[in-house]
C-alpha cells in the first residue's frame, strides 16, 4: 500500500498550486491515454493564453453579468439564524444563477475557450444533470452540437433535467456500463473524446480530471469566493469565521474556498455520508477512501484492496462520485480545510428546514452543507459568521424527496 | 538468461523465420481464473508469438464494450492483480519462451505498491508492461522502477503523436513499440491499410525497435495486411468476443470454449505467416 504523504507543515500560501506538471503535492497529474496527451497539452497552452487575455476575461465577465445574472446575492438567512440560535448564517446564492446552480460559471468559461480553440463539438458528463443542463445551455447559446453522457440510474432519478437538456438541443446518451452513475458517465465521455480528438472539446464539470482541468474549473468557479469576500466585507465589515460547502467532485466548494485559503477563516467541506460511513454506502472519498489514480488524476478514491473502484452512494446524484478534486485531497492532507460528512437523512432534514425557515427549496447537494451548518451554528457565538454556498436549487430533487418521504405526486 | 530477453529473442526468431508475429490479448481471469489459465496456455500452443495479458480494472477507460465486459467478468469471478501474477508464474512452469506483457491501468499497481509490483512481476516471469494511463509525463511512477527491474516498457504511439511528441514517447520505450492504429477505444473501428503503412514508416525513422500494430484488427486478412508493414499484429477484442460467444446463460464457460478460441487463434496465426 502506498501511504498518503500527509504534511502538517503550514505553507506560506495555499493558493499557489498546481505546479507546472499539474500536481498539488502528490495529487493531480495527467494520467491519461497517449491519444489524449497532445490534446491536453494544447488545452493547457490555450487556457494559459486565454486567462491572460483581456478579451477572454471581458467576454467571460459579460456573460456572467448579463446571462448568468452575477453577482449572486450574499443573503443573511435571519430566520434560519434565529431558529438555530447561534452564529449568523449567510447564503451565497448561486442557486439563483441562470440554470439553477453554480455549474454555469464553469461551462461559460470552457465554451468560450472551446470557441477560441476552434472546436466544433462539445461533450460532457453529468450526474445530477446540473452540469449537463449548464453545458447544453451554453451549447445552445453558442450554437455548438452537444452530447451529454449520463448514467442510466441518474437518468431515472433526474428526469426533469434530462428533459431540460433535450429541450436545449443536447443529445443525452444513457450509460449502462458499471452502475450507471457519474463515474461511468465520465468513463464514457473520455472514450468519446479519445475517438473524436480532432474536433471535440470535453467540458468537465468539476475540479477533477487531468491537468489543467482541476485548476481551470477552480479558476472559473472562483468568482463565487471573490464575490462573497467583497459582499461579506460590505455587509459585516470583516471576513467570515467559517465557510461551508458540499463536495462531490468539489467545484462549488473550491470556487468558494480558493479566494479565502490564505485568510484567517475556518473552512469546512461536507462530503456525502450516504447511509453512514460504517456502511460502505456513502460517497465520502476523503473520510472513507485513500489515494489512487482515476479519470486522469491522483486523488482520494473509494476503492477496494485491489485498487478496484467502489461505487459511491448518496441520495444526491450530484455528490454520488467515488473521487474528489485533487486540490481538495491536497488541502485535506495539509489540514487547511476540514472535511466532514453528512448522511442522507441529515441532508433530507436540512432540506426541509431550509424550505420551512427561509422559503428556499435547496438542491440536495447544498442541503448537505446546510445539515453541517445546523450542527455547528448553535455551538458558535452570535457574533460569529458562517458563509454557506447554496450552490443549487432543489426543483430537480422534489421527486426524489417525495419518494423518500413516501409522498405521491 | 536475463529477464526481458524473451521479447528480444522472440523478435529475433521471427526475423530469422522471415515473418511477423501475432500478439494476442486476453483479460486475466476472464471468464474465470481456471479457464483463463487454460486459455493462456492455449494461445501459445495455437500460434500466438507474444501474449498480452490484461490486468483487470473496474474502469477501463480506453476499452470498448467487449473488453469492458471481460474486465467485469474477471473481477466478478475473483480476479486480482496478485492472481494475474500467479497466472503468469503458473504459465511459466510449462512455457519459458513466449513473452508475456501485462497491459492495464495504473491504480491496481499503485495500490499493490509499484516497487513491490515490479519485483513480483519479474519473479513471476513477466517480460514487459503496457500502462494505458501512464504517459511519459508520469514516468517516475512506474516506468523508471520497471526498467530498473529489467522489465520492458512498451509504449503506445497513436495517430495523435506528432513529431515532437514521438521523441518523448519513444525515449524510455523498450522491447517493441505498440502503434495504436486509430484514435479511439479498443474493438470499435479499423484503420485503413495505407494509413497504417504510412504511420509505421514514419515511426521506423524514429526507432529501431520492432513495431506491433493494434486496435481494430479482427480477422486473419487484417492480420495479414498489418504484418505486410509491421513486425507484429495485436488482436484483442475479436478473441474476447469469441470467449463471450462461448459462455452459457449463467456466464460460465461452455466446454467447447477453449477449442473454439484456439481455432480462431490458429487462423489468425496463419494470417501472420502468409
Amino acid at each position: 500500500m502506498t501511504p498518503p504523504t500527509a504534511s502538517t507543515e503550514p505553507l506560506e500560501s495555499y493558493r499557489s498550486g498546481p505546479d507546472e506538471r499539474g500536481h498539488f503535492g502528490i495529487f493531480g497529474g495527467r494520467f491519461v491515454a497517449e491519444t489524449l496527451m497532445p490534446l491536453i497539452l494544447d488545452l493547457e497552452r490555450a487556457y494559459d493564453a486565454a486567462r491572460q487575455s483581456p478579451d477572454f476575461q471581458r467576454d467571460f465577465d459579460y456573460f456572467a453579468t448579463h446571462y448568468t445574472g452575477r453577482p449572486s446575492p450574499l443573503y443573511f438567512a435571519s430566520s434560519l439564524t434565529e431558529s438555530l440560535g447561534g452564529a449568523k448564517i449567510y447564503f451565497k446564492r448561486d442557486e439563483l444563477n441562470h440554470t439553477g446552480s453554480h455549474k454555469i460559471n464553469n461551462t461559460l468559461g470552457q465554451i468560450l475557450l472551446a470557441k477560441r480553440m476552434g472546436k466544433s463539438r462539445i461533450i460532457a458528463e453529468t450526474g445530477a444533470g446540473q452540469h449537463g443542463v449548464a453545458t447544453a445551455t451554453v451549447c445552445a447559446l453558442f450554437d455548438l452540437p452537444c452530447v451529454v453522457y449520463m448514467g442510466a440510474t441518474d437518468i431515472e432519478r433526474q428526469a426533469p433535467n434530462v428533459f431540460r437538456m433535450k429541450l436545449l438541443g443536447a443529445e443525452v446518451v444513457p450509460v449502462t456500463s458499471g452502475t450507471g452513475t457519474l463515474k461511468d458517465a465520465m468513463n464514457e465521455a473520455l472514450r468519446d473524446w479519445v475517438a473524436n480528438v480532432e474536433d471535440t472539446f470535453y467540458i468537465i464539470g468539476t475540479v477533477a480530471g487531468p491537468h489543467p482541468y482541476p485548476a481551470m474549473v477552480r479558476d472559473f468557479q472562483s468568482v463565487i469566493g471573490r464575490e462573497a469576500k467583497q459582499q461579506i466585507e460590505q455587509a459585516e465589515g470583516r471576513l467570515p469565521d467559517t465557510l461551508v460547502a458540499c463536495i462531490g467532485g468539489g467545484s462549488n466548494a473550491m470556487g468558494l474556498f480558493h479566494p479565502f485559503l490564505d485568510d484567517p477563516v475556518g473552512i469546512i467541506g461536507v462530503e456525502a455520508g450516504g447511509l453512514g460511513l460504517q456502511t460502505e454506502q456513502h460517497a465520502a472519498s476523503l473520510t472513507g477512501g485513500r489515494p489512487g489514480v482515476l479519470h486522469g488524476n491522483r486523488t482520494y478514491l473509494l476503492q477496494n484492496e485491489d485498487g478496484q473502484i467502489i461505487d459511491a452512494h448518496s441520495i444526491s446524484a450530484g455528490l454520488d462520485y467515488p473521487g474528489i478534486g485533487p486540490e481538495h485531497a491536497w488541502l485535506h492532507d495539509h489540514g487547511r480545510v476540514d472535511y466532514v460528512s453528512v448522511t442522507d437523512s441529515e441532508a433530507l432534514e436540512a432540506f426541509q428546514l431550509c424550505c420551512r425557515t427561509e422559503g428556499i427549496i435547496p438542491a440536495l447537494e447544498p442541503a448537505h452543507a446546510l445539515a453541517h451548518v445546523a450542527k455547528i451554528a448553535p455551538e458558535m457565538d452570535k457574533d460569529q459568521i458562517i458563509v454557506m454556498n447554496l450552490c443549487g436549487r432543489g426543483d430537480k430533487d422534489i421527486f426524489t424527496v417525495a419518494d423518500v418521504l413516501g409522498v405521491e405526486i | 538468461m536475463s529477464r526481458g530477453d524473451r521479447v528480444d529473442l522472440a523478435f529475433k526468431r521471427l526475423s530469422d523465420e522471415g515473418r511477423a508475429g501475432l500478439v494476442t490479448f486476453i483479460t486475466a481471469g476472464d471468464p474465470d481464473l481456471e479457464t483463463s489459465q487454460n486459455l493462456m496456455e492455449g494461445l501459445a500452443d495455437s500460434g500466438a508469438d507474444i501474449i498480452e495479458l490484461g490486468m483487470p480494472f473496474s474502469d477501463p477507460m480506453a476499452d470498448g464494450p467487449a473488453i469492458q465486459a471481460a474486465n467485469l467478468r474477471a473481477l466478478a469471478n475473483g480476479a486480482s492483480l496478485r492472481r494475474t501474477l500467479d497466472m503468469v508464474a503458473r504459465f511459466r512452469r510449462s512455457n519459458d519462451q513466449t513473452p508475456v506483457i501485462l497491459m492495464g491501468y495504473f491504480n491496481p499497481i499503485y495500490q499493490y505498491g509499484p516497487t513491490r509490483f515490479v519485483t513480483d512481476a519479474v519473479e513471476s516471469g513477466v517480460d514487459g508492461l503496457i500502462l494505458v494511463d501512464l504517459p511519459p509525463e508520469e514516468d517516475d511512477e512506474l516506468c523508471d522502477p520497471a526498467r530498473t527491474a529489467g522489465l520492458h516498457w512498451v509504449r503506445l504511439v497513436t495517430p495523435t503523436s506528432d513529431e515532437k511528441r514521438l521523441k518523448s514517447v519513444l525515449k524510455n520505450a523498450s522491447g517493441f513499440v505498440y502503434y495504436v492504429s486509430i484514435a479511439g477505444i479498443t474493438g470499435t473501428r479499423s484503420a485503413s491499410v495505407s494509413a497504417v503503412g504510412d504511420a509505421v514508416a514514419r515511426l521506423r525513422s524514429h526507432t529501431g525497435l520492432p513495431i506491433a500494430v493494434g486496435f481494430g484488427i479482427n480477422t486473419p486478412e487484417q492480420v495479414h495486411d498489418t504484418v505486410e508493414v509491421a513486425d507484429g499484429a495485436v488482436v484483442g477484442s475479436a478473441i474476447i468476443r469469441e470467449i463471450e460467444k462461448n459462455l452459457d446463460e449463467t456466464g460460465a464457460a461452455r466446454p467447447e470454449l477453449l477449442e473454439n478460441v484456439s481455432s480462431l487463434v490458429r487462423t489468425l496465426a496463419e494470417g501472420a505467416r502468409n
